[in-house]
């Protein structure tokens, strides 16, 4: 995994603005939920945009994304347009769940994303269950799964992993570690804090990497999943990252220190491309502040969009329970 | 017409559809080298090969999501619980994932699963191996629940089970796996989900019962057929949808209604239709609804114990009696 894949400027602009408009957008929302244009419960991806930038640009657009309630942004990457990520947030029948999922059930048959899911390490083995799909047909494609850092130690994840192992299937388990389990330090609460030595359990593949870092995320996704479609079998990965906002945007965060909070936002994800962009002479300070402008519109939009769209008729509250045959 | 076991049946509405459909497969603890722990799947893995007959391993939560992933992009698992007992451990896959997948992604995903199992007591199995979850399955909305009783009414919709878009429970029994009955040969005969049936045709009084207590409650037909007292005996088959016109109608014609489940009587099955004949069928009641459950304890070992603890041929004759004015 020491190998590095050079990244087109091309690329690396994109990884800036797709990082960026998911910064943008989720401060948005925050703004939003503040102002109390929606409620129920809202789990912030701030800090961490680099893992799904990462790991989108080194899927398919046939691979399948599955995730936990943390999962706005990474539905956004799989392709759902986020005007209707944020029209599902103010609960619109535009919506990509129109309107009856909410924050954490994001849903898109259309981009195979496979939700948005609220009980913690219950997508785990809904996952094996669509790599035993792909198994099954002989497809080549893969399944992200993404994890908290929590929901390691539910059983079902392990009951998961064995299966994924067993029958070598082609399963990427993404552990985004951004150390706290709602306002649990991890390691206040696992044996091995070290979490891709699970793996070792399963005899499965694994590594930890920096997931502040979006060319290092995508460097070794794309080499794991390019491997994956060939040689199917389950791989964890490990990805070291930071959520700078709470767990919930009521969370007030007492269980961590400031400092930590700002040491871990100079390793910030725009600011590490950032410098990048400038040092590559790819771009200078004047764009970055004008995409900057120009994303914020975009995301502005987007909750225009979401503002100015219907809510869903009464009649959608008995529809969709069974399939209407 | 062929005579077969309930497993049989079974068996063979699962080769039926799995010879119809390369989608269907089939998976859980010991249903390929083993036949299944009660022989249900016989001779499926040497017909179908293990990529479509899987040993699990013991992780019902774990095998249960597998499928309801799989279903949710096209494929059409049957998840075999060993009992239902254990399908406990899977009830977050069910109740959380299965249940709710098609409503909270506004449609988009649908989850064409089966999952199947012994339910209830069968025998000095103890406690943890003794329990019905219809009451628990029938309150999800979202669940598509089958109990049967006997072989043909087995395969038939166990086959319309595998064919529906629905997640669908099916609650089987340990003890009538044995029991033999006429089966249609036609590998198209399929029972309607939802479709009750009259299982014995009289006047006086209605008893409503499913699953294998069905068989105690024939029992009981016979001795009070002898005392003059004729029963009216409706099997829904399918607890949700719920095919209440069928009941309304016979409790509209006998006026009296007996209950039989084996289910503990707090906000069981029975307590629920119940209530539906209140509701709807009031003034037609010439008496209270009456209800013959399991006792509110856990189910027991020791055999005596355990017998008082079921619905019983003499608990049945009992309430009919009392509906009836007759002890």
């Amino acid at each position: 995994m020491k190998k590095k894949q050079s990244h087109s400027p091309d690329q690396l602009l994109s990884f800036y603005k797709e990082m960026l408009t998911y910064r943008r957008f989720e401060e948005r929302v925050n703004l939003a939920y503040t102002q109390q244009k929606f409620s129920g419960f809202c789990h912030l991806h701030i800090g961490q945009e680099a893992v799904c930038v990462g790991v989108q640009a080194a899927l398919q657009a046939d691979d399948y994304v599955i995730a936990g309630y943390r999962s706005h942004t990474l539905a956004i990457a799989k392709g759902i347009p986020a005007r209707e990520v944020f029209a599902e947030l103010f609960g619109k029948v535009t919506g990509c769940s129109r309107g009856k999922g909410g924050s954490m059930h994001m849903f898109s048959k259309t981009h195979r994303f496979l939700g948005g899911h609220g009980i913690v390490g219950g997508q785990a083995p809904l996952a094996v269950g669509v790599g035993f799909a792909i198994q099954y047909r002989g497809e080549s494609n893969v399944i992200v799964c993404y994890l908290g850092d929590a929901a390691m130690n539910q059983g079902q994840v392990f009951e998961a992993m064995n299966m994924a192992a067993t029958w070598k299937l082609p399963v990427l388990f993404l552990v985004e570690n951004n150390r706290y389990g709602m306002g649990t330090d991890i390691r206040r609460t696992t044996s091995v804090d070290q979490l891709s030595k699970r793996a070792l359990a399963f005899d499965m593949a694994n590594s930890e990497i920096d997931g502040m870092n979006v060319i290092t995320v995508h460097n070794h996704v794309n080499e794991i999943v390019t491997n994956m479609r060939k040689h199917p079998a389950p791989y964890l990965l490990e990805v070291m990252t930071y959520r700078y906002k709470g767990h919930s945007v009521s969370d007030p965060g007492a269980y961590r220190t400031k400092e930590e909070v700002l040491e871990y936002q100079k390793q910030d994800p725009l600011l590490q491309l950032a410098a990048v962009l400038k040092d590559q002479k790819l771009a200078t300070e004047k764009e970055l502040i004008e995409w900057d402008e120009t994303i914020r519109e975009e995301v502005k939009e987007a909750e225009r969009f979401a503002d100015e769209s219907p809510i869903p008729d009464l009649s959608e509250l008995w529809k969709h329970v069974l399939v209407e045959e | 017409m062929a005579i077969l076991t309930f497993r049989e049946a079974l068996g063979q509405a699962m080769d039926e559809e799995m010879a119809r459909d390369p989608d269907v497969f089939l998976m859980g603890e010991e249903v390929a080298q083993y036949d299944g722990a009660y022989k249900v799947s016989k001779g499926l893995l040497q017909k179908y090969g293990p990529k479509r007959v899987i040993d699990s391993p013991i992780s019902e939560a774990g095998f249960a999501g597998l499928g309801i992933g799989a279903a949710m992009v096209g494929l059409k698992p049957i998840i075999e619980m060993m009992t239902w007992n254990f399908g406990i451990q899977a009830l977050d896959q069910i109740i959380n994932h299965a249940a709710k997948m098609h409503y909270m992604s506004g449609g988009q995903f649908t989850v064409p699963i089966v999952f199947r199992g012994p339910n209830g007591a069968a025998h000095m199995l103890g406690s943890q191996h003794s329990q019905n979850l219809d009451p628990i399955l029938t309150h999800i909305p979202g669940l598509k629940v089958i109990s049967v009783a006997t072989p043909a009414d087995g395969k038939g919709l166990l086959k319309a089970a595998i064919r529906d878009p629905n997640p669908v429970i099916f609650l089987e029994s340990e003890m009538i796996y044995g029991m033999k009955g006429e089966v249609p040969d036609d590998p198209d005969f399929i029972l309607p989900i939802g479709v009750g049936e009259r299982k014995r045709t009289g006047s006086d009084v209605t008893i409503i019962t499913w699953g294998k207590i069905l068989h105690t409650a024939m029992e009981a037909c016979a001795v009070l057929a002898k005392e003059g007292i004729e029963v009216d005996l409706i099997d829904p088959r399918t607890l949700v949808p719920l095919d209440e016109a069928l009941l309304f109608e016979s409790v509209r014609k006998t006026h009296r209604v007996v209950i039989v489940e084996e289910n503990w009587p707090f906000s069981s099955v029975g307590s629920h239709i119940s209530d539906r004949i209140q509701s709807e069928c009031f003034d037609d009641m010439d008496a209270p609804v009456a209800r013959v459950c399991q006792e509110p304890v856990p189910v027991p070992y020791a055999e005596h114990l355990e017998e008082r603890a079921l619905p019983s041929v003499a608990r049945i004759v009992e309430a009919v009696k009392r509906v009836c004015y007759r002890s």
